[in-house]
């Protein structure tokens, strides 16, 4: 059941701090372009707070929003799937597929995909699945998932980007030049559009007034996908409706700047109908989405928009690496809604925080994240999903700080301990002390020090 | 003007001289100052650790030790900001609520209530300034620099009233330490990395100082930089508007 928490795969990252100092300036480069981008427009905290009330407004009537999208999606020839659950939405896709007998399919990138393991349940039944937007393309050659949201392969340098393509796409050996190897990966890819029959993209967002959806790419490998194959897959969490086309007007404008700090991604297409003789599907999921919508503290986690801003301002993300936190979303916004799916394997998640809060500060549709980070931690110690020595600390704790002749002992005696026994505070079994010296102790405590020169 | 100094049981412990220096500032500008002897802790290391239901006899404590006075102030952010969210006891609501609107940080008490514009002190040093999260993000105590909003810096208006004081300038403004309650022993690594990351600036533009309004911090940012042996220091922002001498 338990699996190697954050704290563990991140003393592993820090072992190399080279390479923490690379990726955490990567990322802060990131953070400052969206800190540029969003200082341009003076209605920007507006914009957050409009964005903020659409999406929160949006969730509380979602059952009616979901079924003005059907009935509006379907008048315009798209076929509509409704999945429960991630096995529910892969077997959905598999059908879709093998009906037509197509074994090979080209995907652009959907982190909803990722969320429900689809590649690894087709590729088990057989069916071929190439990820065409560049990040995600590397990350799957190298066998690994992605370690952020929206630059999927941020973790690995141009060295080693340029090995794996030498193994798998011919470049020549030691050639880390991205622009070689930007080419290499497009020929490589153009073959793959040119004969692929079918192609799944993610949807960013759906608009319930025109039964439209919307893909936001750079790389414009959806479009790319989606207009040489004979059916395209759509596959969207229920959350990504929004009421209307003239909101998109909203978030198109946050999307990017908070993003990567460009004014708008250089891709946002438009799916309102199949084009003749060809199919479109959209598989609308649940997957524990509905649940978390049950929970007042955390609902609001989904108006998420997959910005990965919280990721790059994230001091704790950029000094840890987006696979310490071994789940399908890292970063804090994946720390609030992993517990959701399961809590027993992301119990560690919440407490890879320092509650600093600049997430929820740069958060286009201003989800709380630090604050619901502290109550996942009470819901997590509450359902016993708790180290045992943790706890019995914490009651001592407790105990001692409830009263103040205890406190006073225990105060008195931490001092006297560090005083004249500092060898009990000096070594390896405390964490403090492996990197931090431990505090001067002082004369006396501020209290003795008021009892003797402040009271008669 | 009857004020309770609330000293946060690691200064107590640890850093007595920044509890002197908040009470004999207090004093300074005419306030009534006394110290309940039996305050203990705000409850935070358990709350941020998942235990806030442990809190109880913490809270009741609290408000035994704080009811009855007009204010209530502490040189931290981070306890005020805690004690601001999370104190309550059924038995005394509405003492509780009273103690949650008139408990103070320290240097947003200086700015907001006794409006200080001007001190006797002087530091001719150059010191960074540490923006501690929970005072920044959470009492608002300067701008944010995520935010598109005007600049604004309580403690720096402040320390604009110590002669001879040269600020420096960071390269990342308000960047958390690392120090997160439990958080720097239970993420050792990465806690100790955003440590040293913070240190380095400050030591880049030549700080002899860091200053900042949360010893917690300074505790932390202390144990990296005498573990490097460097030869900046910390020092509480309390201690320099009491015109401490370095």
């Amino acid at each position: 059941m338990k699996t190697i928490d954050h704290a563990a795969n991140s003393k592993v990252f820090n072992q190399d701090e080279d390479r923490v100092d690379w990726h955490d300036e990567t990322l802060w480069f990131i953070r400052q372009k969206r800190d540029k981008a969003s200082k341009q427009i003076p209605q920007w905290e507006a914009l957050r707070e409009a964005a903020s009330q659409i999406k929160n407004h949006t969730l509380s009537n979602l059952h009616n929003y979901l079924e003005e999208f059907e009935l509006n999606a379907k008048a315009n020839g798209i076929q509509i799937h409704w999945a429960k659950d991630a096995q529910e939405h892969n077997e959905i896709v598999y059908d879709l597929l093998a009906k037509q007998g197509i074994s090979k399919m080209v995907k652009s990138k959907s982190m909803l995909t990722e969320e429900c393991h689809l590649n690894h349940y087709l590729e088990d039944r057989g069916i071929e699945v190439i990820d065409s937007d560049l990040g995600e393309r590397i990350v799957q050659l190298a066998k690994e998932p992605p370690s952020h949201i929206v630059l999927p392969c941020i973790h690995k340098k141009k060295e080693e980007i340029g090995a794996l393509f030498h193994e798998h796409l011919g470049t020549p050996e030691g050639n880390a030049d991205p622009q070689v190897l930007t080419e290499a990966a497009r020929q490589h890819l153009r073959d793959v559009f040119l004969t692929r029959r079918a192609a799944l993209t993610g949807v960013n967002f759906a608009v319930a007034e025109t039964g439209e959806i919307v893909v936001c790419t750079n790389e414009g490998n959806a479009d790319l996908g989606v207009h040489l194959a004979d059916i395209h897959i759509a596959c969207m969490g229920i959350e990504k409706i929004i009421p209307k086309r003239g909101h998109l007007s909203v978030f198109l404008r946050l999307l990017a700047r908070s993003a990567t700090g460009q004014p708008v991604t250089t891709y946002s297409s438009h799916f309102a109908k199949p084009r003749k003789g060809k199919e479109l599907h959209i598989v609308l999921v649940d997957n524990g989405r509905t649940k978390q919508l049950g929970r007042p503290d955390f609902r609001n986690s989904l108006k998420c928009i997959r910005c990965s801003a919280c990721f790059n301002t994230c001091p704790v993300y950029r000094r840890s690496g987006g696979h310490s936190y071994h789940s399908v979303i890292a970063g804090p916004i994946g720390s609030i809604l992993s517990p959701n799916l399961d809590m027993a394997k992301h119990a560690d998640l919440p407490f890879a925080s320092t509650l600093c809060g600049s997430c929820s500060n740069v958060c286009p549709v201003k989800i709380d994240i630090h604050e619901q980070l502290y109550k996942w931690r009470q819901v997590l110690v509450k359902e016993g999903y708790v180290d045992a020595k943790k706890a019995l600390s914490m009651q001592l704790m407790a105990k001692t700080l409830a009263s103040p002749t205890l406190y006073h002992l225990a105060g008195k005696a931490a001092r006297t301990t560090l005083k004249y026994a500092p060898f009990i505070a000096q070594n390896r079994f405390n964490p403090w002390y492996h990197q931090r010296e431990m505090p001067a102790v002082p004369k006396s405590s501020f209290g003795e020090w008021y009892q003797k020169n402040r009271t008669k | 003007m009857k004020v309770a100094l609330f000293v946060p049981c690691y200064v107590d412990q640890f850093y007595p001289n920044v509890a002197i220096a908040t009470l004999e500032l207090l004093e300074k500008f005419g306030c009534e100052v006394s110290y309940p002897k039996n305050q203990t802790c705000c409850g935070q290391p358990m709350s941020n650790s998942g235990f806030e239901h442990l809190t109880s006899g913490c809270n009741k404590n609290f408000v035994e030790s704080f009811k009855g006075f007009d204010y209530i102030v502490a040189p931290s952010g981070s306890c005020v900001l805690h004690i601001k969210e999370h104190l309550h006891d059924e038995e005394h609501p509405s003492e509780a609520e009273k103690i949650s609107k008139t408990i103070y940080e320290l240097v947003s008490f200086l700015t907001d209530v006794l409006k200080v514009e001007h001190l006797e002190a002087s530091f001719p040093h150059k010191v960074g300034m540490h923006q501690s999260c929970h005072g920044q993000r959470g009492l608002k105590l300067s701008q944010m620099t995520e935010l598109n909003a005007p600049p604004f810096s309580k403690p720096q208006d402040l320390l604009n009233l110590v002669k001879d004081i040269e600020m420096i300038e960071l390269d990342r403004k308000d960047e958390c330490c690392g120090f997160g309650g439990t958080f720097c022993v239970a993420e050792e690594a990465v806690s100790a990395k955003m440590g040293v990351d913070r240190v380095n600036d400050h030591v880049r533009h030549h700080a002899e100082y860091i200053t900042g309004i949360d010893m917690s911090c300074l505790m932390h940012l202390e144990g990296i930089l005498r573990r490097q042996k460097s030869k900046t220091k910390i020092i509480h922002i309390a201690e320099i508007l009491n015109g401490r001498k370095a």
